[in-house]
């Protein structure tokens, strides 16, 4: 059950400087055994707590200098959840946060202040994230100024040209006000803004999915020349398959607060182990008729299950077209690794790909 | 004839101190019993208004519809309010954008449906209630007895689409316009609400109207799909003829800035240039012209018409993307 998927052999104390891996090689982000839980309160003063969101609860996973990690899921999974915790938004319940080898849970104060300049967060909706009565330039500048790094007005004049010009965006956009852009644009706005402090690490929650699929596309190719310019690192977050297809490098696939799923992205897509990913994948449109009429859909049925009161056993199993009972319902499974870097949370992924495990079938129609 | 013809359709919304909206401009297209139209395009290229003007149910003040409705021959533009709300109930219905805000929170979902049933399909209270329970079931909602005297709250987000598409089913409509039906839902649920419809139009020969932004939807759901764009159809052609070969620039351009669950990394994908911030006026030229790599001086210059350019296929275009390349300009194979 406990094969250690990767990690470091050293468990808890995080490696400061003196025999630890090389950085280079290191991964920038580090997540062990993340839980993130919300109390849910009652009471006329909200003073009671009678039970937990499992927002997040028990993820695992390592995002490498210079890649771009996708995280999918369905809606309420946790996915900004884990997002927010990543960049300390949030507080994590327990489990750690390692950000180029340092535990982000064991900084404060000015510390965490400078960790918190090399990762930076996009967000979805752009028109309530930025400020509607700042200028585009007064909204750049003020990032640069919480991180000390307004360097007189020559230079940082010179510096907003850069950062416009890299989401491609005009130099005269620096005097408009955000509701004076369409869509596309305010999120290229977004970009610049995270961009502004020069992360290492961003973390894009649902960049696109507001956006026309026209607009959308130029706001995907904006991320990748970005990346291919100043060697950044992304966590994309976004329920649309197809775009984390496309921009990631490695694919995790979230289900009730856990990651069921994680590989490569081709890998993924040509080899999806996990009944809840097989089911997505069968299911998201392909604007091809051909490939519409003809492929096979997994389809599922069952509840949905609550975060707040996730079911024993495999999250999955309300709607699980292969669930075994006496098992499935009993043990939660682990993520065991099956293949090289695909691991996978199901008791029976092996058998189901085989084909050996009746059931499925029966989900299956067309 | 079709069971339903929309002709020269246009809305146009006027408001005292602010400029005209002409959201829906000369839109025609003809609906069979038993098929799948789809109505694509971008954010406010008007295919709600469309749907909206279609049921009758555009607000009264401040706006302008002109053209014709037919369904059945008879014309719906004109008809008394009375007259078309009946019509409404038995013979057409909607599901809505936005599930939230179309189902009554104040009463049972149960009561909702069999008061459709008993208001137009005679049903007796009893009656209704049973078969209430049994659309629900079909629209795959489990424990459809609890369910049934459940409140919109306290379903999920895709139980209560299911929900307003059990409503809308109720009357056994002989037109069902969709609007978005499946925008708000993760992809598996929006698996089964597809098929159920795709059941739905096979087995009772209702006529969809099927409104999306997606391809992939349009892809897998419609017989035929109609492109619009500043609020008048730029491309109208049967799907597969569509996908194999767009003929639009505009329609060509979505085409390729989608990404696909079925194409590997790496592709980089082919935006169409600018937003629709930068479309001219249609009465100028093409609206389409200031973003279109294929644009002539005369696109600027004259307004193009939608002409047939073979049998089922239309299109509006001075300089539209040649047959012979329908294959080679397909982006992977
Ligand atoms: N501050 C909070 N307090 C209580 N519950 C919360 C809070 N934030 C999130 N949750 C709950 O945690 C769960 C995960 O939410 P989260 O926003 O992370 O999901 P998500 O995967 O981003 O979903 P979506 O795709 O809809 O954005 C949900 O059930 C949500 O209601
Ligand atoms: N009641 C109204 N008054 C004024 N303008 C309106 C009204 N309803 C819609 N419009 C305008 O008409 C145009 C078409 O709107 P419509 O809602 O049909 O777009 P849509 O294609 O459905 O877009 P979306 O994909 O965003 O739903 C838009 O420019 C919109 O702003
Ligand atoms: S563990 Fe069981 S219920 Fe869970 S995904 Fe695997 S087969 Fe399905
Ligand atoms: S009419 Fe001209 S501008 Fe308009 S789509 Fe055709 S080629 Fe492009
Ligand atoms: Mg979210
Ligand atoms: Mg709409």
């Amino acid at each position: 059950m406990t094969e250690t998927t990767g990690e470091p052999n050293s468990g808890s104390a995080v490696p400061d400087g003196a025999g630890a891996q090389e950085p280079a090689d290191r991964p920038l982000v580090e997540l062990r055994d993340l839980r993130v839980h919300f109390p849910i309160k009652r009471g006329v003063l909200l003073d009671r707590t009678v039970g937990w969101v499992y927002a997040v609860d028990g993820v695992s996973l390592r995002i490498d200098r210079g890649s771009t990690y996708g995280l999918v899921g369905e809606s309420g999974c946790g996915k900004s959840t884990l997002g927010k915790t990543v960049l300390r938004l949030e507080k994590p319940s327990s489990g750690s946060i390692v950000l180029d080898g340092t535990d982000m849970s064991r900084v404060s104060g000015e510390p965490l202040r400078r960790m918190r300049r090399r990762m930076q967060m996009v967000f979805q909706d752009t028109l309530s994230s930025l400020d509607p009565r700042q200028s585009v330039e007064s909204l750049l500048v003020e990032g640069l100024r919480a991180h000390g790094m307004d360097e007189g007005r020559g230079r940082t004049e010179r510096r907003l040209r850069e950062l416009l010009s890299a989401v491609g965006l005009p130099a005269s956009a620096l005097r408009r006000y955000p509701h004076e852009f369409s869509g596309g644009q305010r999120q290229r706005v977004g970009i610049a803004r995270a961009l502004a402090v020069e992360p290492e690490l961003v973390v894009a929650d649902e960049p696109v999915s507001a956006l026309d699929v026209s607009v959308q596309a130029q706001v995907l190719n904006v991320l990748r020349d970005l990346q291919d310019e100043y060697g950044l690192t992304y966590l994309v977050i976004a329920h649309d398959l197809a775009v984390v297809r496309h921009v990631a490098d490695r694919v995790g696939v979230m289900y009730l607060g856990g990651l069921v799923e994680e590989a490569d992205s081709d890998e993924l897509y040509e080899r999806p182990l996990h009944p809840y990913t097989r089911a997505l994948l069968s299911a998201v449109p392909v604007p091809d008729p051909e490939v519409e009429d003809s492929r096979e859909r997994i389809l599922l049925s069952g509840d949905l299950p609550s975060p707040a009161d996730p079911p024993a056993g495999c999250p999955f199993q309300t709607r699980c077209p292969w669930r075994q009972p006496g098992v499935c319902d009993v043990e939660r499974p682990e993520p065991r690794e099956l293949g090289e870097g695909h691991r996978v949370a199901c008791h029976y992924a092996e058998s189901i790909r085989d084909g050996a495990l009746p059931g499925g079938s029966a989900g299956t129609v067309e | 004839m079709a069971l339903l013809q929309v002709r020269d359709l246009s809305v146009r919304f006027v408001r005292k101190q602010e400029p005209t909206v002409s959201a829906v401009d000369g839109v025609s297209f003809d609906v069979q019993a038993g098929r799948t139209v789809g109505l694509v395009g971008e954010s406010g290229c008007g295919k709600s208004v469309t749907s909206l003007a279609i049921m009758g149910l555009l607000p009264g003040r401040g706006t302008e519809v002109s053209g014709s409705v037919r369904l059945d021959g008879d014309e719906l533009l004109r008809l008394p309010r009375r007259e078309l709300d009946r019509r409404r109930g038995r013979d057409m219905s909607m599901v809505f954008q936005d599930p939230l805000t179309s189902l009554n929170p104040v009463v049972p979902i149960g009561v909702q449906i069999s008061e459709v049933m008993e208001r137009h399909r005679g049903m007796s209270r009893r009656v209704a209630r049973g078969e209430a329970a049994k659309l629900l079931e079909r629209v795959g909602i489990p424990d459809p007895g609890r369910r049934l005297k459940e409140y919109s709250h306290q379903l999920s987000g895709g139980m209560r689409q299911r929900a307003l598409i059990a409503m809308a089913l109720a009357c056994e409509p002989r037109v069902l316009v969709a609007d978005e039906p499946t925008t708000a839902l993760d992809v598996t649920i929006q698996a089964q609400i597809l098929n159920l419809l795709r059941e739905l139009v096979a087995e009772t020969g209702t006529a969809l109207i099927m409104i999306t932004h997606d391809l992939g939807v349009v892809a897998g759901t419609c017989d035929e799909v109609n492109v619009l764009y500043a609020g008048r159809i730029v491309e109208s052609a049967e799907r597969h003829e569509l996908f194999a070969g767009p003929r639009h620039p505009y329609t060509a351009g979505l085409m390729a800035s989608v990404p696909r669950l079925d194409t590997p990394r790496g592709n980089r994908l082919a935006p169409i240039s600018g937003s629709v911030e930068d479309n001219i006026p249609w009465e100028d030229g093409c609206a389409f012209s200031p973003r279109c790599s294929r644009a002539l001086p005369r696109c600027s210059e004259r307004t193009p018409e939608i002409e047939p350019i073979e049998a089922g296929r239309w299109l509006r275009c001075h300089n539209p993307i040649e047959e012979h390349a329908r294959n080679t300009e397909r982006p992977h194979d």
